[in-house]
């Protein structure tokens, strides 16, 4: 099973969580330099059906997390971080929160982040196998008067799915009234917490920024609120690519575009007419003339699935892509993918096959999300 | 029912007259998770004692399935296609993978019995 990221002979570090990991009966693997759960007892195909059916409660905690402050207004980190992102981030409402991207100055994906802003400041929170880079890449574009302060010491959790609202809701009344993308800061059960309503799932939900020195109990007073069961990384990633979201590292990386990557739509409308973006030459001329390739969703015929690194082909024929993502998927009952294909085959219902084990797999271009999202709009 | 010897992959072997029913150990499926989809070998092919003739797709990975034995197969589990999970349910059942003829009795001799199966999954633990 290949999901290890740690150098061999790396210390793994722990989230806030590790000793309830392992007291839920987690099964602990490396990832991202950290010890954390693929699985619990569940499995992750009961976990995954769970989180769909009632709420699941994911650790997310080796995710880097930060604040930038701008000295004189929030307005001045905003156009700080405009200087490395093409998302508009100066017309982020208070309270509200933006998925972006950092761009390379070759125009490829350096992260990609949720930024909010919480009025008084913009909090960040960035992939954890990037989280080094993306903070040094932001530090060393700041101007005089805005800051970058990381928080090492809050742990983040998630909470997810069409249950979640309810569950939580007699701890903390306030987040019923949130829509998708909404931020708050609210005390809850104790302890004061960064709440965005938004996830990775494609469900409705919460992530919630809380204390490391709190992480734990306020983790068991949400285990213990009815319909909540842990939620290890293995479900996390089969309920991301049928939500047809992108892990970094394996869908977007430094060599992918956010135009190649489907991403556009990050793009603020306001930066494309400025141009002032890392990479917005590339970005300007790819939206202009279209992409060599693109990211579309694959759905193999029958149920053999087609795991990352698999060659695409046109049925009997070249090459014309790879698979960056695949696996199962719980809720859709059968194999799902995405992946990169020349432009010219990357319109929906295009038969392709997919070269596993050396055998041609039939199967089609696909619309996504695999399984329809849930979100509070 | 046979007496069931182990490989050091986690496969079972279970010798009734001339032919050897092959399997995953409860060890194995549960290291293994859910399973999805099962790849079987082709019947009549001629497989060698450890070489990877089946595979076992979870939700999260894809496993070689190694012939414990040399021999040459002469049937597959067709149910397996449409209800996988029953690896998972009764690997030592139900959940049986292939049957092989073996050309090398003899090798059966090499594989672990249960005591000592059972020694090797606690100590490669």
């Amino acid at each position: 099973m290949a999901d290890s990221s740690a150098l061999p002979g790396e210390t793994l570090l722990e989230t806030p969580l590790g000793a309830l990991h392992r007291e839920l009966g987690g099964r602990m693997v490396p990832f991202a330099g950290y010890a954390m759960p693929v699985q619990y007892p569940l499995g992750i195909l009961g976990e995954h059906l769970h989180c769909r059916a009632a709420a699941g409660l994911f650790d997310v905690s080796h995710m880097g997390q930060a604040e930038l402050v701008g000295a004189k207004g929030t307005e001045f980190a905003a156009a700080a971080l405009e200087a490395l992102t093409p998302a508009d981030v100066a017309g982020l409402k208070p309270m509200r929160q933006r998925y972006a991207l950092l761009t390379t100055d070759a125009g490829g994906i350096f992260d990609d982040f949720m930024v909010a802003n919480f009025g008084n400041r913009l909090f960040l929170v960035v992939n954890a196998s990037r989280k080094h880079e993306d903070f040094a890449r932001i530090e060393a574009a700041l101007p005089a008067g805005v800051t970058l302060k990381r928080l090492p010491d809050r742990a983040l959790l998630a909470l997810q799915g069409p249950g979640a609202a309810a569950a939580i809701a007699p701890l903390a009344p306030a987040l019923a009234a949130m829509k998708f993308m909404d931020v708050a800061e609210v005390t809850i059960a104790g302890v004061p917490c960064f709440v965005s309503r938004s996830g990775y799932t494609g469900e409705d939900g919460y992530e919630i920024s809380v204390p490391a020195d709190q992480a734990e109990t306020f983790a068991r007073a949400l285990l213990a609120l009815p319909g909540v069961a842990p939620v290890g990384l293995g479900a996390r990633d089969s309920l991301r690519l049928e939500a047809g979201l992108c892990l970094y590292g394996n869908d977007i990386d430094e060599t992918t575009s956010p135009v190649e990557a489907a991403l556009t739509w990050s793009i603020g409308k306001r930066r494309r007419m400025e141009w002032n973006f890392p990479g917005a030459e590339r970005v300007r001329e790819e939206l202009a003339n279209g992409t060599q390739r693109l990211r579309v969703g694959i759905k193999p015929e029958g149920r053999q699935p087609a795991r990352g690194h698999t060659a695409v082909h046109v049925p009997g024929g070249d090459a014309v892509g790879e698979i960056t993502s695949g696996g199962f998927g719980p809720s859709l009952g059968g194999p799902m993918a995405m992946g990169y294909v020349a432009r010219a085959h990357a319109a929906d219902n295009t038969p392709l096959e997919l070269m596993v084990r050396g055998k041609p797999l039939a199967a089609r271009v696909a619309a996504m999300p695999f399984v329809a999202n849930r979100y509070a709009r | 029912m046979a007496e069931l010897k182990f490989s050091k992959d986690h496969e079972w072997v279970a010798m009734e007259g001339d032919v050897a029913t092959i399997g995953i150990t409860d060890h194995a499926q549960q290291a293994l998770g859910d399973v999805v989809f099962v790849e079987l070998p082709e019947l009549g092919r001629v497989v060698a004692a450890g070489e990877a003739c089946a595979v076992v797709e979870s939700v999260k990975a894809a496993s070689d399935v190694y012939a414990p034995i040399s021999g040459r197969v002469v049937e597959v589990n067709a149910a397996l296609a449409d209800n996988p999970g029953t690896i998972n349910s009764d690997p030592a059942g139900e959940g049986w993978f292939f049957k092989l003829e073996p050309s090398a009795p003899a090798e059966l001799a090499e594989l672990m019995d249960d005591a000592a199966y059972h020694r090797f999954v606690e100590e490669s633990a």
